[in-house]
């Protein structure tokens, strides 16, 4: 089956969007902001290909034409950004100052739970640029030495695990502020959890999208020296 | 027509964006760029809103979909680095949870000190 569907280039494309599609029904039906949509989608897909024994690149043959407009969709994130740009304006201490902090806690967490774990420096490396938007994240790590794989691994992980939960930490940590909670979406989960964050409202998604660009910015320029600690 | 022109816009930027970052070297995608000079555009009035609004909310809406590829990716991985996965997710999980609460909390104590100082 690999065989013949690894020349068809609308498969990949019409399986993906179907079980994206399935998928934002089956969130509706679970009523809870944990169900993403997007999770749904790569659980499914991956379970599916693995048991069919369908290679991913035979899949990608047509999903990737989606991927495409991903640089396009991300460059009209500057719309909602300008839309909001008095609140940016009038909020510039906080915003830049919480996003710096935010990359800076990352920064430390990810130190102190690799020495926990025992991981090597090859581990630390590549999981440090994580919270960034993958073209950045693959840049930084192969910089200071990380593995780009293991990395866009993280970038992904830490993107769907951050979208789905993002209505519940605020929740459970009362961040009330839509400011604050695009702020968060952005800074931890980058361009996936800014989807969720666009959900949720016009400034959470503008927001989301700003702290997405600062962190993605300071990250490639201070986290080349977090990596010096192992 | 007018989807076209906004596309266009849009896709101009994007096109831009890949320039600088095939000239500078630095390790900043295309995207981000494209964003920035998008951004200025608008500040500028060089591009006004309603001309990229529509095919903009149209990109924004469906952004999801253009990470499914991505997404499914993982499974590459899952297999070469199983030993050490449990110990990579967990990572994950909390250092995004530790990012959201201190990225959040410090952005609402700040703005709200700043709207109390503005009271008094």
């Amino acid at each position: 089956m690999n065989e013949f569907l690894a020349s068809k280039s609308y498969f990949g494309l019409f399986l993906g969007l179907f079980i994206f599609w399935a998928s934002t029904k089956i969130s509706g039906k679970l009523k809870s902001s944990l169900a993403n949509p997007l999770l749904i989608t790569t659980v499914l897909l991956i379970v599916l290909l693995t048991v069919l024994g369908i290679d991913y690149e035979t899949f990608d043959m047509g999903a990737s034409h989606l991927t495409y407009f991903l640089t396009p969709a991300t460059v009209a994130l500057a719309i909602p950004m300008y839309k909001q740009v008095s609140l940016l304006k009038k909020h510039m201490a906080a915003i830049g100052i919480s996003i710096l902090c935010g990359v800076a806690a990352n920064a430390v967490c990810i130190l102190v739970l690799c020495l926990l774990f025992g991981m090597d420096a090859e581990i630390y490396h590549s999981l440090l640029p994580k919270s960034v938007t993958t073209a950045i994240a693959i840049g930084v790590s192969a910089e200071i030495g990380g593995v780009p794989s293991l990395t866009v691994a993280s970038v992904v992980i830490t993107g769907l695990f951050g979208s789905s939960i993002a209505r519940l930490v605020c929740r459970i940590f009362r961040i009330k502020n839509p400011v604050a909670i695009g702020l968060s979406c952005g800074n931890s989960a980058h361009a996936i959890g800014t989807t969720t964050a666009l959900l949720m409202g016009e400034v959470e998604g503008a927001m989301s999208g700003l702290a997405m660009v600062i962190a993605g910015i300071l990250t490639a320029v201070l986290i080349p020296l977090a990596a010096g600690f192992m | 027509m007018q989807y076209i022109y906004q596309l266009l816009v849009i896709l101009g930027a994007s096109f831009a964006g890949e320039v600088l970052n095939g000239l500078l070297p630095l390790p900043i995608p295309a995207s981000v760029y494209g964003l920035v000079l998008l951004f200025a555009a608008l500040m500028t009035g060089l591009v006004k809103l309603e001309k990229v609004e529509k095919a903009g909310s149209f990109l924004i809406a469906t952004m999801s979909i253009y990470f499914i590829s991505p997404s499914v990716s993982l499974m590459t991985v899952i297999a070469r680095y199983m030993d050490s996965l449990p110990a990579v997710i967990a990572t994950c999980l909390v250092s995004t949870v530790l990012v959201m609460v201190v990225t959040g909390k410090v952005a609402g104590l700040l703005m709200r000190s700043q709207e109390e100082k503005k009271d008094e």
